[in-house]
């Protein structure tokens, strides 16, 4: 807010409205001066098997093999999960692990097809009108195999979020609202009908009552485009909301607000409060599924920043290789300093162009020291607590203090000032006087709780199996012993001698046992407590009875002296 | 083509820390252009000497401490610091009190509590709490205001009461006058009413038609200075708003009930050292409560307890107490006034 021009601190102005986010500056003009133009043919595309949230599709195809385009490579494994189809007709060289935009950035399994630069299609069954006549399951079905995922950036995919119970309002987004993406704007201006078409496709599969078209007021042909489609629409079922440009409207959650005035549940997802929310392009994807039984193989990015020579918005192949995407734009200017996948407040930056676009990337940006300069030193300004982050903040926490336990790794603390309700906008770190890069922090932090999460979980685990193998052990040792010891009762059978010996004792004890019957047969009355007694207690009874006998007997005889 | 990587947000606000205290720095020199209009050379020579002794000792500890010591510099927090403590001591103070004040801030105030960010109490507010303590006689030697009494010493007086013993006791009384808000909390004490000291032959003077002569224009500009901080987002608006609204509230409701004895809302907003509290000091980020309605509550207690002080303490002004203990109170506030999560029923406390 020092540079009052620049920032702007939003505040709490009701219920269609969230607390704090930033004014920005858009510098979306960059970017839009031209049609959305087609990325030509390449040679070879890497399609990496996820791009999407959720588990890996199964591979369908192998090296060597012949594919057209549209041809589906993996089908959907699993409940959350993405089909992958090949965006040409070609061959697939291999697949195998390649580098593609990822957090992580590590190699996964990718698709490299050869394109023959025949462009033959598979064979393509398009529903189109007749879809009014298909029940949700097919639908969503449908939609399922075309492999269409969130296009807004991330790429969870569409049909698992088309739940038909209980949603009453379908919110379409085009807000766009991270300074320098148009894809969405240009998207609106050029296919406004189709966008429609969509939405009115969804609509139908979670039989949705209301459905909402959100648009920023920084757009307004996009907004006047849109308009004219919902006038020419006659079902008068569709309504447009222009919303005001605050970054991050474009949020979900934050656009859920504006436009119903309802909060998601932090923990929870839109469909706990009736609402389904899907970008334009995603609807955009859906109109081509349907109606022109197109999967989802290109994709329209935003190709900007002052680091490229001309600056648009391409349509673009999944797999086509970044390097040719900037080539197509003129290539770079020598300033350019970052490749951002993204926008400049959420986006990820690339160390080399050498990846595919995938079926996020929304966004390419160039920076140059023009557009911003990137945080250079690890070194930051200690927090002077000056609110500033808190005033901003959408999700209305405190970033202050829980950077203070981030960086404690006091995660306890963290949790409870609701860490995980952080979206990770940016707002925050944008207005931070000192510098801190928090949202670093909160990240960090997230990680190490969800590590240490793992952890626990691994260590219970850990101590499940030892315990399990500690009793397998002691049982093996147990009957190890048994076994020795039969082994060695056996043996000693084996030894005469011995046995001999036992025998002896056998005998010895029998006979004294023998006798003490016939003791206890002859007096009624129990003398001794002999019962319950061992073979050895009665044996040595039985000994000093014998001595006692005998002695009787020698006094006896002295008596009889 | 390679390129680097960082982590996101890229974007940044151009506002640092420094061009915020500058802010402040600007924001100040209304009022103290006033101050020095109206009392003096005493007003510079406390702004020098807390100046140098401030940077001074920043700079030693921030050696001692091992620390870079230019960033910090020049990040300009003990440069307010020093400012706000300058403008808070009465202006014929001897140089030494100064000296001492400031140490006191820097070094115990701020540095062996963690330095900036880390520091619990306000720097600035806890250097003159020392020396009030210690030397409650200098801290009263007010001069009284230009136009009143033969008005503020000469520049040579001015310096021989400041930097050093040439003037005599009683020459020095002669000189010195208490603040009008000290001068009627010890009449009221003695009985006397509002009046009677407004038309006493000695202190009347001192009084214009709303408060002490010449605090209402220092006030008036602070309150401007203010605004354009809160203009320029440097200051958070809800520490001085519920600050000087709870300051008119208490004021204006005991003046009510009893006009002869309590003065007005309009006295106190615009008397001795309100504006500069709400404005700046109260505000201090670091020492303040951080979430909004923490903010709230700790504008509204330091004005409950300055007004408190005001009427029945032992001490001429009591923001500088009220401050400290707000201080003391922030992080109970943050604790119990975490603001509601979005997508969360309520605000855990
Ligand atoms: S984290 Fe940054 S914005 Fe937040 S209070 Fe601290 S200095 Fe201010
Ligand atoms: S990054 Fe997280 S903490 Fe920071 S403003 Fe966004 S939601 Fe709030």
């Amino acid at each position: 807010m020092l540079s009052r021009d620049k920032t702007w601190v939003g505040n709490d102005n009701g219920e269609h409205s969230f607390h704090g986010g930033i004014k920005l500056p858009g510098h979306k003009d960059l970017s839009t001066q031209s049609p959305i133009a087609d990325m030509p043919a390449c040679d070879v595309y890497t399609v990496p098997l996820n791009q999407h949230i959720g588990a890996e599709g199964e591979i369908l195809v192998k090296a060597g093999d012949h594919v057209l385009k549209g041809q589906m490579l993996a089908r959907p494994h699993g409940m959350v999960s993405a089909a992958i189809h090949s965006p040409v007709s070609g061959e697939i060289i291999e697949i195998s692990n390649h580098r593609f935009p990822h957090p992580s950035g590590l190699a996964a399994p990718c698709f490299v097809i050869k394109n023959d630069h025949k462009d033959e299609w598979i064979e393509r069954n398009p529903v189109g009108d007749d879809y009014a006549q298909l029940g949700s399951h097919e639908l969503r079905g449908l939609i399922r195999d075309a492999g269409i995922v969130g296009l807004g950036g991330a790429g969870f995919p569409a049909a698992v979020k088309q739940t038909e119970v209980g949603i009453t309002t379908l919110i379409i987004n085009g807000v766009e609202c991270e300074p320098y993406i148009s894809c969405d704007d240009m998207l609106m201006r050029e296919h406004a009908d189709e966008i429609i078409a969509g939405a009115k496709i969804i609509a139908q599969i979670i039989k949705a009552e209301n459905c909402v078209i959100a648009i920023e007021d920084n757009k307004p042909q996009a907004i006047d485009a849109v308009s004219k489609a919902i006038n020419d629409d006659d079902s008068g079922f569709i309504e447009l909301q222009v919303v005001p440009t605050i970054y991050p409207s474009g949020g979900e959650r934050q656009l859920i607000k504006i436009i119903t005035g309802m909060e998601v549940p932090m923990n929870g997802l839109p469909a706990d409060i009736h609402v389904l929310c899907h970008n334009v392009a995603t609807s955009y994807a859906i109109y081509n599924a349907i109606y022109h039984a197109i999967p989802l193989i290109s994709r329209i990015v935003t190709i900007t920043g002052h680091g490229v020579q001309s600056p648009q918005n391409i349509n673009t192949a999944i797999g086509t290789p970044i390097k040719d995407c900037i080539e197509f734009c003129g290539g770079y200017r020598d300033d350019a300093r970052a490749l951002i996948m993204g926008g400049p407040m959420m986006g990820l930056t690339l160390d080399t162009d050498e990846l595919p676009v995938i079926k996020t990337s929304n966004c390419l940006l160039v920076t140059t020291p023009e557009d911003m300069a990137l945080p250079a030193s690890k070194s930051h300004m200690p927090c002077i607590r000056c609110g500033k982050c808190v005033d901003v903040c959408p999700a209305n926490l405190l970033p202050q203090q829980l950077y203070w336990y981030s960086a404690d790794r006091d995660y306890d603390r963290a949790i409870n000032l609701n860490l995980f309700g952080c979206i990770e906008c940016g707002c925050c770190d944008y207005v931070c006087p000192s510098d801190i890069p928090l949202v670093q922090y909160f990240r960090h932090a997230k990680s190490g709780i969800w590590e240490q999460e793992r952890e626990r979980k691994k260590s219970d685990i850990a101590r499940q199996r030892h315990e399990n193998r500690q009793a397998r052990q002691d049982k093996q040792k147990q009957e190890r012993e048994e076994r020795l010891r039969k082994k060695r009762e056996a043996l000693a059978k084996g030894k005469d001698s011995h046995k001999l010996e036992l025998d002896k004792k056998k005998a010895l004890i029998a006979d004294a046992l023998a006798r003490v019957k016939e003791k206890k047969a002859k007096q009624p009355v129990k003398p001794k407590n002999t019962e319950n007694l061992t073979e050895e207690q009665l044996e040595k009874i039985a000994e000093a009875d014998r001595r006692r006998k005998k002695l009787k007997k020698e006094r006896g005889d002295q008596d009889a002296v | 083509m390679l390129f680097k990587k960082a982590d996101a947000p890229y974007l940044k606000d151009y506002s640092n820390v420094q061009s915020m205290m500058l802010k402040v720095i600007y924001a100040l020199i209304p009022g103290s252009i006033a101050m020095f209009w109206f009392f003096g050379w005493g007003v510079l020579f406390n702004l020098a000497i807390a100046i140098s002794v401030c940077l001074a000792s920043e700079a030693m500890m921030l050696k001692f401490r091992r620390r870079p010591v230019e960033p910090a510099l020049k990040d300009g927090s003990a440069l307010v610091t020093a400012c706000l403590l300058a403008l808070a001591l009465p202006p014929l103070a001897p140089w030494w009190l100064v000296a001492i004040a400031s140490l006191f801030a820097i070094v115990v105030a701020k540095h062996l509590y963690g330095g900036l960010g880390f520091n619990p109490f306000n720097p600035a507010m806890v250097g003159y709490v020392v020396v009030l303590i210690s030397f409650p006689r200098e801290m009263t030697l007010w001069t009284p205001p230009l136009g009143v009494a033969g008005g503020w010493p000469s520049f040579t007086d001015a310096v021989a009461i400041v930097f050093g013993s040439g003037i005599s006791t009683q020459a020095l009384d002669a000189i010195t006058m208490a603040t009008p808000i000290d001068i009627l909390k010890t009449h009221i004490n003695m009985e006397h009413d509002i009046e009677y000291v407004r038309t006493h032959k000695v202190y009347g003077e001192l009084f214009g038609p709303v408060t002490g002569v010449g605090w209402e224009w220092i006030n008036g500009l602070y309150l401007a200075g203010g605004l354009w901080l809160i203009k320029q987002g440097v200051i958070d608006k809800r520490i001085p708003i519920s600050f000087i609204i709870s300051l008119v509230l208490i004021s204006n409701f005991l003046s009510v009930l009893d006009y002869a004895s309590y003065s007005s809302a309009l006295f106190h907003t615009l008397s001795g050292g309100t504006m500069l509290a709400a404005f700046f000091i109260a505000t201090d980020p670091v020492t303040a409560s951080t979430t909004p309605r923490g903010r709230i509550i700790y504008g509204a207690g330091i004005a409950a307890i300055a007004y408190i002080i005001r009427n029945w303490g032992g001490y001429p002004d009591g923001i500088a107490f009220a401050v400290l203990l707000m201080n003391m109170a922030a992080p109970l506030l943050d604790q119990y006034t975490q603001p509601r999560t979005f997508g969360k029923s309520e605000a855990k406390s």
